[in-house]
């Protein structure tokens, strides 16, 4: 994360500047004793909780495991077949429309009820905040069941009202509407979330930057362009960051919306629901471990491109 | 970027002690009052802005208004009357049967989902803390070199981690007990990142350097000095991990398969998919929704109990991100 790197470089040199270098004293050895000791218990659980699952899902990656002959290393044998294993693209693709459908949506969305908090012409502007962000708050599991209720034929309440009216109910769990019913959760939950990131970094604005535009007549929504929406750009690009890895994990939802639109949603709909199908239901750990892997490398590259536009366009401006 | 970071240093203190103040203050003279300076004029009110945000908020109030009263009804009213309007008032016996059904287990679930969540919590927020503190504080050889690698780690999509963790645990037999939930949820990287943002301002140096020239200890200096100006973003962490816990489904699907152990999304899960696959189950639904609302009902109260430590705390993870 470059945006990271650079505080790293500058608390560096501030802290630089007060302890100036010498040859190790005891002093300076308790200090690094002392770091070590703080940072070891979270390192260790981290090496054993992320790294040493990284270097192990790598390794099966490389094996095949078959009825006759067992466990034999097949090089990057599971690797082409993720690439041309239709499922899987399918999948990829799906979150691929997922993340140009629902991400800018949700981004746009949280980013404009931020700067209407902000700009402070909204009433009940606690109520507002809360109502939008308790949300996040709600387990996935409980989101998509209660939406999963509202969508559905039986006793949703908008089927009920179609009835009412004379219409058939809404098709929100047919095959072409339910990833966008899917979409419509994800946004519901997640809304508030960006909301409260985008609107901490707003607050965090010196009004100065502002207030001159205001007294020459600037309109709101001018100087939240021009001027608040580029000082949050380095909030905008975690939430879009976050938004990328949390796409291309879905689970939860397709899951169990699964149950409601067992047409609708099949067992590789999203790449990691594919994987846990593979590990679990067909036994495939090696080849799981190869689509967790190859996801994994998708999610980072997106990363990335997201950091290396942001970087573009900091050095444009 | 850089140039922004030293400046926003007096800043972000000024917004999170601004909340603290704003708590108690009135809401419609939020602005004011949150405003670092204070010297902005009044802002007009906008009635069309007002409308639309309420508009927005009935949005997503309304799937929680429906499950409050969805809660309500017995499951024969569920289908036979309008879902956004009361009926007879059946929340009792829907309650009593959410905490008898199959012998009580929703209660086991909600315990398993309050020691999960709490021990998980507290342990990522102290090793978050503690492993901020230490990169913020001190340079030490390998120190940035480390601080890149957990960095990189908060791309690595967790649920892709989860199944090579589970041959893992099935290897060393942990697989089905508290462990194998606690011990990956402890894991924060991101909220190592949080608190060495969050340490680099609250801790000032002169404060280390003289309880130095006391004689204190390194380590008692975090404990005893450092601790309670790092708690506000400790207690970020905390709440932030004790949702990500409270609410993780895919960990505990995979990892358990005894129902004494589930936590609630898992259990609630479970019901959903007993309720909709057996036709004569059907009597489940009131049941699983009572469920659900009584399985928020925690951590919303706690959000608005907590709402100044969240959000000093995400302000200053948000300013520098």
């Amino acid at each position: 994360m470059a945006t990271v790197t650079t505080t790293a470089t500058t608390s560096g040199s501030r802290s630089a500047k007060s302890t100036p270098r010498k040859p190790l004293t005891v002093a300076k050895k308790r200090q690094y004793r002392a770091a070590y000791v703080l940072v070891l218990p979270f390192f260790v659980i981290f090496l054993a909780m992320i790294i040493v699952p990284l270097g192990y899902a790598g390794y099966l990656s490389f094996f095949r495991k078959q009825l006759v002959g067992g466990v034999s290393f097949a090089g990057f044998d599971n690797y082409a077949r993720a690439v041309q294993d239709p499922a899987f693209l399918a999948g990829v693709g799906r979150m691929g429309l997922f993340l140009l459908v629902q991400v800018p949506v949700m981004l746009v969305l949280s980013l404009f009820f931020a700067l209407a908090l902000d700009s402070g012409m909204t009433r009940l502007a606690k109520f507002v905040r809360l109502g939008i962000f308790v949300p996040y708050a709600v387990p996935s599991v409980v989101a998509t069941l209660m939406w999963g209720y509202l969508y559905g034929p039986d006793f949703g309440p908008f089927a009920q009202l179609a009835n009412l009216v004379g219409l058939p109910p809404p098709p929100f769990l047919s095959p072409h509407v339910v990833l966008f019913s899917i979409a419509n959760v994800v946004n519901w939950e997640f809304v508030g979330y960006n909301m409260i990131i985008i609107y901490a970094a707003l607050r965090s604005i010196p009004s100065e930057l502002y207030e001159a535009a205001r007294v020459d007549g600037a309109s709101e929504p001018r100087i939240a362009w021009s001027i608040k929406i580029p000082a949050v750009r380095p909030a905008l690009i975690l939430t879009i960051i976050f938004s990328v890895i949390g796409t291309f994990q879905l689970f939860n939802e397709p899951n169990l919306l699964r149950i409601l639109a067992p047409n609708a949603i099949n067992s590789s709909y999203t790449p990691n629901l594919y994987a846990y199908t593979l590990a679990f239901v067909n036994q495939d750990a090696n080849y799981a471990a190869a689509i967790a892997f190859v996801l994994g490398i998708v999610i980072m590259a997106l990363s990335y491109i997201v950091q290396l536009w942001n970087q573009r366009k900091e050095s444009q401006s | 970027m850089s140039a922004s970071t030293p400046a926003a240093q007096p800043t972000h203190q000024a917004a999170g002690t601004s909340s603290l103040t704003s708590d108690e203050l009135d809401t419609s003279t939020g602005r004011s009052a949150r405003t670092p300076l204070g010297t902005e004029p009044k802002q007009r009110k906008n009635m069309v802005l007002t409308v639309v945000m309420i508009a927005c908020v009935a949005y997503f109030l309304l799937p929680l208004y429906w499950l409050v009263v969805a809660s309500t009804k017995s499951n024969a009213d569920l289908f036979s009357t309008f879902g956004l309007w009361f009926a007879d008032f059946n929340l009792i016996e829907n309650l009593k049967t959410v905490f008898t059904f199959q012998n009580g287990v929703f209660g086991r679930w909600a315990l398993n989902s309050l020691i999960y969540s709490v021990t998980s919590a507290v342990g990522a927020s102290l090793l978050a803390t503690a492993a901020g503190y230490a990169f913020a504080k001190y340079q030490f050889p390998g120190g940035k070199a480390l601080f890149s690698i957990i960095l990189g780690a908060i791309m690595i999509p967790t649920t892709a981690l989860a199944i090579p963790t589970y041959l893992l645990f099935a290897r060393a037999q942990l697989t089905d007990t508290y462990w194998a939930i606690i011990l990956p949820s402890l894991v924060s990287p991101f909220g190592v990142y949080l608190m060495r943002v969050y340490a680099a301002d609250a801790v000032d140096y002169s404060l280390i350097e003289a309880a130095r020239v006391d004689g204190v200890g390194e380590i008692r200096i975090f404990f005893q000095v450092a601790f309670r100006l790092l708690m506000p973003g400790a207690v970020t962490v905390l709440l932030f991990s004790l949702v990500a816990t409270w609410n993780n489904y895919f960990l505990p699907l995979i990892m358990l398969n005894t129902p004494e152990k589930f936590p609630l999304p898992v259990g609630l899960a479970q019901w959903q998919s007993t309720a909709s696959a057996g036709s004569g189950s059907q009597a489940l639904f009131s049941t699983i929704i009572t469920g659900s609302l009584v399985s928020i009902l925690p951590l919303i109260i706690a959000f608005l109990f907590l709402q100044r430590f969240w959000q000093s705390g995400l302000s200053s993870g948000g300013v520098k991100a």
